[in-house]
């Protein structure tokens, strides 16, 4: 099977890599770049992608998959759908399933079912056993069966000695231990506080339940020399603390979602619990430290948190209502519209947010654009506006806060092994 | 005259005049709960679902007398487990109790915004008796006519809330509603029962009960909520009392003029004295009376406008 990608505008920032040309890709594998000939387009399917850009594939390593566990709000398949749908070849998963990611046979059922796949799952293993904060989690038996990293997701590591003892252990493997910052005394609320949750009455989280916890593992991993990830940043004073820790060359690295860096906590007059989310969103000052924190390296790179819910879990009333939004098919348009269009990154840096640093987080190779090289590829145009449906969205759920929306930048189609998904299906190529 | 709103969900948003309508309107019901029959027919045929997920005795009976004297038809629906613990959805209970065709919704919830949520997934009229930490609408509206029937007026006195505002669903109402309506307001407590920013509001902030008995008409004073608050927010009841309690000898060597109110119920002692809670300073059994009188005003305003 021969496909032609033509005219794209190929930029791999790995690669030092922007330059217009055709592609030829033969059974997934990248087999020419440029000076095509009639040979090459014989009996090949050619796809028109004139002024659409070409990168390698899309990385999202902060996504919740249902399974094992909530099969009724996503499953590995329809998670995977839903990050081909949004332009990504790639996910990590976060281990808060039922059970947690904590033996070796989780990760390879995980692996398993996510096999044939266009979308590489990697698994993230947990660091404690059941995600209870008690005992470590098997890292090693985890690492042998493919764990790319480690996270109590949901929750930061219980104690500093717990976090201590996995970020030491961790060293063998070079492999980071992925924080949800977010101290558990001060945790508990259903938005940020501040002026409007004491406007709406609903019991609230301060920044600095964020703050202490990006604090102690910063000292920590000092400490030790660990490696460590802070999940969905979103407060102002945890990205200047991150920004320190790396001045100081500490091995701390960040993400933030999409809605930290596209939505306040203004949005919760509506009391729509699709607003509901944790970290919650913050004040207009930490969006601005967000997009500030992109722009000069501090925050590495962006991850949507995709976390699924059931429209009966989300409708409950506003305090019950469980935390968090689907955000796979969401991701790439807000970043473009939000960071790109508005100036404040470059293509060059977006691709570096959503596809060379998180894969070097985690030390997974970064797909090449040469020849020889098999096929990890996204193609999106990044001037197309559309409206958000989210009748449209491949996830089982539906709890986005971005219906509606119009955003410029879209995915066009992704290319992983040997498959291509393009205008809604997926084929072998 | 009728209201602008179409629901009671708070004051932050009411209009002066329709504060000033539903005082006015209440002031007719207040003489009819008077006379030897304390019943009007001006909501017959209408159905009022009481609809409270958490256990409320005196908002309650309040509201549901002030439905009877009405002659409206009515029905309590009351739980204190959350729907999402009894199996049904939150929607389908309302959706359900909708389906038997009733025209106004009394809720009180422990969630912020439910009533806000009603007024989505419901046609009913919703009115709110008390959401979360948010509004208790009805709370303040009688606190403000028991104001005006003591002191004649609501612009220009100043008025003081006191005690936990943090956890207080009154507090917001009361800043909220008396502002509209040219009070100043100011709030008396330890820093721990102050929620954030609340001095956004335009409210001023004490911490010397004997400074805020001094400067100001009307001490409006919280229940202290006694398993939650010792040792936590303050370090005991009995340190509260001593530095926040409301006693005879606070009052009379500050401000004998002071009116206290007190939304019930009372914990004798801790936020208020004995003395003080039967003494000549506090309106506290006329602002139950005036209550009924509130609601009725509310029901019949909301129910006669949208029929």
């Amino acid at each position: 099977m021969k496909i032609v990608l033509n005219k794209v505008r190929i930029i791999n920032p790995d690669q030092n890599l922007d330059e217009q040309n055709d592609i030829l890709i033969e059974n997934g594998i990248i087999r020419k770049i440029g000076n095509l000939n009639k040979e090459d387009f014989s009996n090949a399917e050619v796809f028109e992608f004139d002024g659409k850009i070409c990168s390698p594939g899309l990385f999202d390593m902060h996504v919740h998959l249902r399974e094992p566990g909530r099969e009724d709000t996503e499953t590995i398949l329809t998670g995977s759908n839903a990050a081909a749908a949004g332009g990504f070849t790639g996910i990590a998963c976060m281990p808060n399933t039922k059970p947690a990611i904590d033996s070796a046979e989780v990760v390879n059922f995980i692996k398993s079912k996510s096999e044939n796949h266009l979308v590489d799952v990697f698994p993230i293993g947990a660091v404690s056993k059941e995600r209870k904060g008690e005992h470590l989690a098997p890292i090693a038996e985890l690492v042998t069966a493919g764990a790319v990293a480690f996270s109590d997701d949901g929750v930061a590591v219980k104690t500093a000695s717990l976090l201590r003892n996995a970020l030491e252990y961790l060293k063998m493997y070079n492999l980071p231990l992925i924080e949800h910052c977010e101290d558990e005394s001060l945790a508990g609320g259903a938005m940020n506080e501040g002026t409007v949750s004491t406007m709406l009455g609903l019991p609230a989280i301060p920044t600095i339940a964020e703050d202490l916890t990006v604090m102690r593992d910063i000292s920590v991993a000092e400490y030790v020399d660990g490696k460590v990830h802070i999940a969905h940043i979103s407060s102002k004073n945890a990205v200047q603390l991150v920004r320190e820790a790396k001045a100081k060359g500490l091995k701390i690295t960040a993400e933030v979602t999409p809605h930290h860096f596209y939505l306040t906590e203004e949005a919760l007059v509506s009391y729509d619990s699709n607003y509901k989310m944790n970290p919650p969103l913050r004040t207009e000052e930490d969006v601005k430290a967000m997009i500030e924190g992109l722009k000069d390296g501090t925050i590495d790179c962006i991850a949507s948190d995709h976390a699924p819910h059931s429209i009966e879990e989300k409708e409950a009333e506003f305090i019950y209502a469980p935390n968090g939004i689907l955000g796979l098919e969401t991701q790439l348009g807000l970043a473009l519209s939000e960071l790109v269009h508005k100036n404040h990154l470059s293509l060059i840096q977006l691709i570096e947010k959503l596809s060379v640093n998180p894969r070097k987080i985690l030390n997974i190779p970064i797909p090449q654009i040469k020849v020889g090289e098999k096929a990890n590829l996204t193609i999106f145009d990044p001037d197309e506006i559309w409206t958000v449906d989210i009748k449209k969205f491949k996830s089982k759920t539906k709890n986005s806060p971005f219906d509606k929306s119009l955003l410029t930048g879209k995915s066009v189609a992704v290319i992983n092994n040997s498959k291509m998904y393009y205008e809604g299906d997926f084929k072998k190529i | 005259m009728s209201l602008k709103i179409k629901h009671l969900l708070g004051l932050q948003d009411v209009s002066k005049n329709d504060i000033q309508l539903i005082l006015d309107t209440a002031t007719t019901f207040r003489e009819v709960l008077e006379r030897p029959i304390k019943k009007v027919p001006t909501l017959k045929g209408t159905t009022v679902v009481n609809l409270f997920y958490e256990n409320s005795t005196r908002t309650r009976i309040s509201f549901e007398l002030a439905e009877k004297r009405l002659s409206a038809d009515t029905l309590n629906f009351s739980t204190s487990t959350s729907s999402a613990k009894k199996g049904e959805t939150f929607k389908d209970t309302v959706r359900n109790i909708e389906a038997m065709k009733i025209d106004m919704i009394v809720v009180r919830h422990q969630s912020a915004g439910v009533p806000l949520y009603l007024t989505r997934i419901s046609n009913a009229s919703i009115i709110n008796a008390g959401d979360g930490r948010h509004e208790h609408p009805t709370q303040a509206l009688l606190d403000m006519y028991s104001i005006r029937e003591k002191l004649g007026k609501l612009n220009g006195l100043k008025v003081c809330i006191v005690g936990d505002i943090a956890h207080s669903r009154v507090a917001l109402s009361n800043i909220f509603g008396l502002k509209t309506m040219g009070a100043e307001l100011s709030l008396c407590a330890p820093p721990t029962m102050i929620p954030k920013n609340i001095e956004q509001f335009g409210v001023k902030i004490y911490h010397d009960i004997n400074k805020a008995v001094r400067e100001n008409d009307v001490l409006n004073v919280l229940r202290i909520q006694l398993e939650r608050d010792a040792g936590t927010t303050i370090p005991s009841i009995r340190e509260y009392h001593n530095y926040f309690g409301i006693t005879t000898d606070v009052i009379e060597k500050n401000n004998k003029d002071i009116i206290i109110l007190h939304p019930g119920p009372i914990n004798r002692g801790v936020e208020l004295s004995s003395e003080v809670a039967d003494g000549p300073y506090q309106i506290i059994l006329d602002q139950v009376t005036n209550g009924v009188a509130i609601r009725m005003a509310v029901l019949y305003l909301l129910g006669t406008k949208n029929s």
